[in-house]
């Protein structure tokens, strides 16, 4: 049975390097899985196009960060405001387990899929034999 | 004698818990700082999903919602008076048997928030869209709730 969905506040962090602007950055929630041959993340970053999705790994260190253009408020009194609008960012340590070259991202409807597939086994060479 | 919900601080500015609310929350902040970067806010609002964001200008009330993963299809919303009633399912795909999850932060679900807008709109010119996870609304005031500039004549 599908249950209700809770209301949860954004967890603010303080990224990894100073911003020149003060400007909230928020831990977006992820899903991590494993299956045989990939490593699966999912984050909702909602607010963040393509343009503004940064990834990069460095060192096996995966860094996501999504830039987000907070709406203007020009000419517009705000009459409520439950939810902050800020960047998204997260770091991962990854183990040497991942091919680098073949990672993929997809985003869609506020939702980032980075499949990280992993490296394949060596697989066993047959040598061949001659007889002289 | 009416019956007064009890609630810390209710016997007058120093009821006989507001000391230990002091103290705890001194705790609290000490562990939140011994443990890094992370900001906490209590829940504010409504506390119901999602949380929304309303603005308005003299034209048109704006509301937004962040969403994400729910597409268009899966969203149904409705006004009726003053209440814009906003419903939905979050769905989050299965992932294949044999998966081991490390971590699982996000969450799935049915939704339901009614709104209750400070003034009337304007039922059939309500313009919504999701973009990138993020709902926006835009819905026009009625015609009776725009401000109007009244003259004044002087006799």
């Amino acid at each position: 049975m599908t249950q209700e969905l809770q209301a949860r506040d954004k967890m603010a962090v303080a990224p990894e390097a100073e911003q020149t602007r003060p400007h909230p950055v928020f831990v977006p929630a992820v899903d991590i899985y494993e299956s045989e041959d990939s490593l699966t993340l999912l984050a909702d970053m909602p607010g963040v196009t393509k343009d503004g999705l940064n990834i990069d790994l460095k060192d096996n260190t995966l860094t996501i960060r999504g830039e987000v253009q907070a709406a203007t408020d020009e000419g517009k009194t705000v009459l409520y405001r439950e939810y902050q609008e800020g960047d998204y960012f997260r770091q991962f340590t990854l183990s040497n387990v991942i091919d680098q070259s073949k990672i993929t991202a997809t985003l869609k409807h506020g939702v980032l899929t980075l499949v990280l597939p992993k490296v394949e086994k060596a697989k066993p060479r047959q040598i061949e034999i001659k007889a002289e | 004698m009416a019956i007064i919900r009890w609630t810390p601080g209710s016997f007058g500015l120093r009821g006989p818990w507001s000391e230990l609310e002091r103290l705890r929350s001194q705790i609290e902040g000490l562990f939140d700082s011994l443990t890094g970067a992370v900001e906490r806010r209590g829940l504010t609002g409504a506390g119901v999903f999602p949380l929304i964001n309303l603005s308005e200008d003299a034209e048109n009330l704006y509301l937004t919602a962040e969403l994400p993963g729910v597409s268009a299809e899966a969203l149904e919303m409705s006004i009726e008076g003053e209440n814009l009633t906003l419903r939905g399912e979050r769905k989050i795909p299965e992932a294949d048997k044999n998966v081991n999850y490390h971590r699982r932060e996000r969450e799935a679900g049915f939704f339901r928030r009614v709104i209750s807008l400070p003034v009337r709109v304007n039922a059939e010119k309500v313009q919504a869209t999701t973009k990138n996870g993020i709902l926006q609304v835009t819905l026009p005031k009625a015609a009776e709730a725009k401000p109007r500039q009244i003259a004044i004549k002087s006799e």
